[in-house]
């Protein structure tokens, strides 16, 4: 048994340790937010937070995550968080997905991408597209997921 | 089908088709009682019921067609909330809002109350012209624009009269406004208070429409129904789908396509904790694979890398791409068969000539969302769930595979994850691979609904590609750049041959999906002729099927031209667009008038590209300012005209103009192809194929000509023109054409 902590609730999985946190909230959990798309790090839509920081799911066993927090799309965008929640809205308020699929992945990169900014401060495009760089999205939304951050992040101040 | 037309005459043949039938002299409206179908199935009331109900009951006394009735497609909950259902997919393009809005329209709903849902394979939910389950080819909204117009409009016919009787007025003294009927007293009811009543009445023969003019909801910028749900992980994908009990499936495949299983050790993979089975199954193209049956993807997946195969490819040729581009370099000096010929006689006495050669990868889909399938058996039906472009195929393969009648087979369609049209083959690929699990799970003892699963590694080596096309032109012109003559030859692939659409879209040995787009619409005394090499790579259509490649080497060889004869490129297409094709000059004009061309100073080391291209009946025209950065080409401008004539949500438009585009871009970067070495593919992840990212991706600036005419689709003409703008851009910047994507301007 391994105990977990996802979006402030313990959860204790029977799972080999080396199985990763993806397929530990999707299969053992039913948390279908987290996405998969490539299984290697390498497209963004697995991400996740352990104590805050963006990582891909897809790639982290759970034995990396003990004792640690998991934070998934449910909770960041569920209005509990700040941050969470300004990015929320501007995604809606720009109607930043298509086909939808790799946003949970994008919102929590651009949520720890703005966490990690100083108090008050602005991204420049190119901060943004530095980013946002490692999540793909295959129906090109980028242009909105730009101005949603931006959005968002004027909304933060 | 349609026996008698060209794939290229088809939409306008359709459109005549259509007038026709709706012509036809209907006879006298029979009786109809939704409420009698409502008890029978035990809905909840207030609900139309759908139609599967409604054809076991009186609906067959109705001579409107399942596509035409409204039980079938809305259901008005006693809340007033409104759902509609799509019979389309959605993937992305957006149409599970724009149907809604269409029909809201007609219905005077109340758009904040307005929800959607995906259909079925039933047949109510068959493109209305076409006559098959069908999402493709940017017909959704051309389709289905008048169809969903009309069920609005029988709807609200049927709340007004079920109205006027609850008042004891006359029909004509109502009006409809945001959800509700109002009399002309003042009184006032919601739908939901009235749907009950409307149930019970028939359902109109004729369908009044609004004058467009009056439209309040078609043509205004509208949020997708679903953001909500997609920026919050709260959307459910086909690869979300979970049934009580349900086993994840994975399968390896053969390293080249249509491999066989020479021998097997499954000891190590069935020890794997959470596998349930290890089975052998046959696969697509005569394969054989073996597929790990478990309680998760993660168990499912170590046990596949636990398998020890020896496979048999002896017996299947292995395709080597750069042997592949000689022989498509060899048949392309070969005679054969001629889509479009012209005198090329004044090619030995042109002023001017370009010689000139394009080549194309094979393309993978790459959507987000991996290919998956979700199937349940019994004994007499199969309930099938994914995100299926061609329910209505897919049912029908299944049902072959299954031993069952198409009857006895259910897909429910769930939103997917991107497609790009892999989510539609004519061999239902997805649907069968998981129905062959399926099967041989249930043989195997196993009582429980089982997920196949893909993972990124097969979906980039597992097949249907964009073919790889080989383009040889020789183009005499003279110095007003005049084309005296154009012989060009086109070696690919055929998608079609060997499939169910090959006797409509096949003719005289050509296929109509690799040529679509070449010359038109311009003047051009062109020879076409096509090779179709059949080689061991699965091919399909992709976002803009030929135009992927055509709108690049027409817009490409034109720009050349003009620039050899020192003509402006707006200019010099204007020209050739004569007064005939209006629709070309709005969509080119608007963009160079939002784009600063030729008036605007552009930075240092930048230059303009320009291309238009028609598909799928939208025009778009790009301008576009790019440079070459340490030796790599870079976009920074895109402003886009479009001509979709009327724009049912320019919102969304946008968004698949900036999107395709960006497809677009992607097969211009370095990487972005497939390649085969001894028959197997190179490429397996995103590590090494590219597809753009956000640092790739340059401003936009998207302008939609305004028009009242018909609408035409937008989910793929937004892909074709930027290729080639953005080539002409780097040419001007070079002084060397580009004729290769991915661009090489080593």
């Amino acid at each position: 048994m391994i105990t977990l902590n996802i979006n402030g609730s313990q959860h204790e999985v029977d799972v080999d340790p080396e199985t990763p946190i993806l397929w530990v909230l999707r299969d053992t959990l039913g948390m279908t937010g987290t996405k998969f798309g490539c299984g290697a790090a390498l497209c963004g839509a697995c991400t996740v937070h352990l104590d805050g920081e963006a990582v891909r799911s897809c790639s982290t066993p759970l034995s990396a995550a003990e004792g640690m927090n998991i934070t998934t799309i449910e909770k960041t965008t569920d209005g509990s968080d700040r941050i969470g929640a300004a990015v929320h809205t501007a995604w809606v308020k720009h109607d930043v997905a298509q086909c939808g699929y790799c946003q949970s992945g994008q919102i929590m990169s651009a949520t720890a991408f703005l966490a990690s900014l100083p108090a008050g401060s602005q991204p420049t495009a190119e901060e943004i597209d530095t980013a946002m760089e490692g999540n793909i999205c295959r129906c090109g939304t980028y242009v909105r997921i730009r101005a949603a951050i931006a959005d968002a992040a004027s909304n933060l101040v | 089908m349609f026996k008698t037309v060209s794939y290229s005459e088809l939409p306008s043949a359709l459109q005549q088709m259509m007038e026709r039938s709706r012509s036809t002299v209907v006879p006298a409206m029979p009786r109809r009682s939704f409420l009698k179908m409502t008890g029978a199935i035990g809905l909840a009331v207030g609900v139309f019921p759908q139609l599967a109900a409604a054809q076991a009951t009186e609906a067959a006394e109705t001579e409107l067609k399942p596509t035409e009735q409204p039980s079938a497609f809305v259901q008005i909950s006693t809340n007033g909330e409104v759902t509609v259902t799509i019979n389309r997919l959605e993937f992305g393009q957006g149409v599970q809002t724009a149907l809604p809005m269409i029909l809201a329209e007609e219905l005077d709903a109340d758009w904040s109350l307005v929800r959607s849902k995906l259909g079925t394979n039933d047949m109510a939910y068959v493109d209305p012209l076409f006559g098959m389950h069908l999402t493709g080819g940017s017909n959704t909204i051309k389709n289905s624009f008048t169809q969903y117009r009309e069920l609005g409009a029988r709807v609200r016919a049927m709340l007004l009269a079920a109205a006027a009787t609850r008042w004891d007025v006359d029909v004509s003294t109502l009006r409809t406004e945001a959800g509700s009927v109002l009399s002309a007293d003042g009184r006032k009811l919601g739908y939901g208070e009235l749907a009950e009543t409307a149930m019970a009445l028939p359902v109109p023969q004729t369908a009044v429409l609004k004058d467009p003019k009056d439209f309040r909801i078609i043509g205004k910028p509208t949020q997708r129904l679903d953001a909500q749900a997609k920026s919050s992980g709260q959307q459910s994908f086909g690869i979300d789908f979970k049934l009580p009990g349900q086993l994840t499936a994975v399968v390896v495949r053969p390293p080249v396509f249509g491999g066989k299983i020479a021998s097997l050790d499954d000891s190590v993979a069935r020890a794997v904790k959470g596998v349930k089975a290890v089975l052998r199954i046959p696969l697509d193209r005569g394969a054989e694979g073996v597929t790990v049956i478990a309680d998760g993807y993660w168990q499912a997946s170590q046990g596949r890398d636990a398998l020890k195969i020896e496979w048999d490819t002896s017996a299947v040729e292995k395709v080597d791409s750069e042997k592949q581009l000689a022989q498509f370099r060899e048949m392309a000096t070969q005679p054969g068969p001629r889509q479009f010929d012209a005198d090329m006689a004044p090619l030995e006495t042109a002023p001017l000539t370009l010689d000139a050669e394009c080549v194309f990868p094979y393309l993978a889909h790459a959507a987000m969302e991996p290919l998956n399938c979700t199937v349940q058996l019994s004994d007499d039906r199969a309930e099938i769930w994914m995100g299926s472009q061609s329910a209505g195929l897919d049912a029908g393969a299944a049902a072959n595979v299954l031993g069952l009648k198409p009857e006895q087979v259910v897909v429910n369609v769930l939103t997917s994850g991107g497609g790009f049209g892999r989510r539609f083959s004519s061999s239902s690929d997805t649907a069968v691979e998981a129905c062959q699990i399926a099967k041989a799970a249930k043989a195997a003892g196993i009582d429980a609904p089982v997920r196949m699963l893909w993972s990124r590694e097969d979906d980039m080596k597992g097949g249907y590609y964009r073919p790889t096309n080989l383009h040889r032109a020789r183009i005499g012109f003279d110095k007003e750049g005049n084309v005296l003559a154009w012989d060009h030859t086109i070696v690919g692939q055929s998608i079609l041959t060997g499939t169910v659409f090959e006797q409509y879209q096949v003719k005289n040995g050509i296929d109509a999906a690799t040529t679509e787009g070449m010359r038109s619409p311009y003047p051009l005394p062109m020879r076409l002729t096509v090779h179709h090499p059949v080689a061991n790579v699965p091919v399909l259509w992709w976002r803009s099927v030929g135009s992927t490649h055509t709108a690049f080497v027409m817009e490409t060889l034109l720009d050349d031209i003009a620039r050899a004869t020192d003509q402006d490129p707006v200019a010099y297409r204007m020209k050739m667009f004569g007064t005939e094709h209006t629709r070309h000059r709005d969509a080119l004009q608007l963009a160079v008038d939002k784009s600063g061309y030729g008036s605007k100073t552009l930075a240092e080391g930048r230059a303009w590209g320009v291309a238009v291209h028609e598909s799928f009946s939208s025009v778009v025209a790009y301008v576009v300012e790019a440079s070459v950065v340490d030796g790599q080409p870079k976009l920074h401008r895109v402003t886009a005209g479009v001509h979709c004539n009327l724009a049912v949500n320019p919102r969304t438009i946008e968004a698949q103009v900036q999107g395709a585009a960006i497809m677009g871009l992607s097969s211009c970067l370095a990487g972005s192809e497939i390649t085969l070495k001894d028959g197997v593919v190179e490429q397996s992840n995103f590590s090494d194929y590219t597809v753009a990212r956000i640092t790739d991706v340059p401003e936009f600036d998207i302008n939609i000509v305004p028009s009242a005419d018909a609408p035409t689709g937008m989910g793929e003409p937004g892909l074709p023109p930027l290729a080639p703008a953005f080539a002409n851009a780097i040419s001007r910047l070079t002084g060397k054409p580009v004729r290769q994507m991915p661009f090489n301007l080593a």
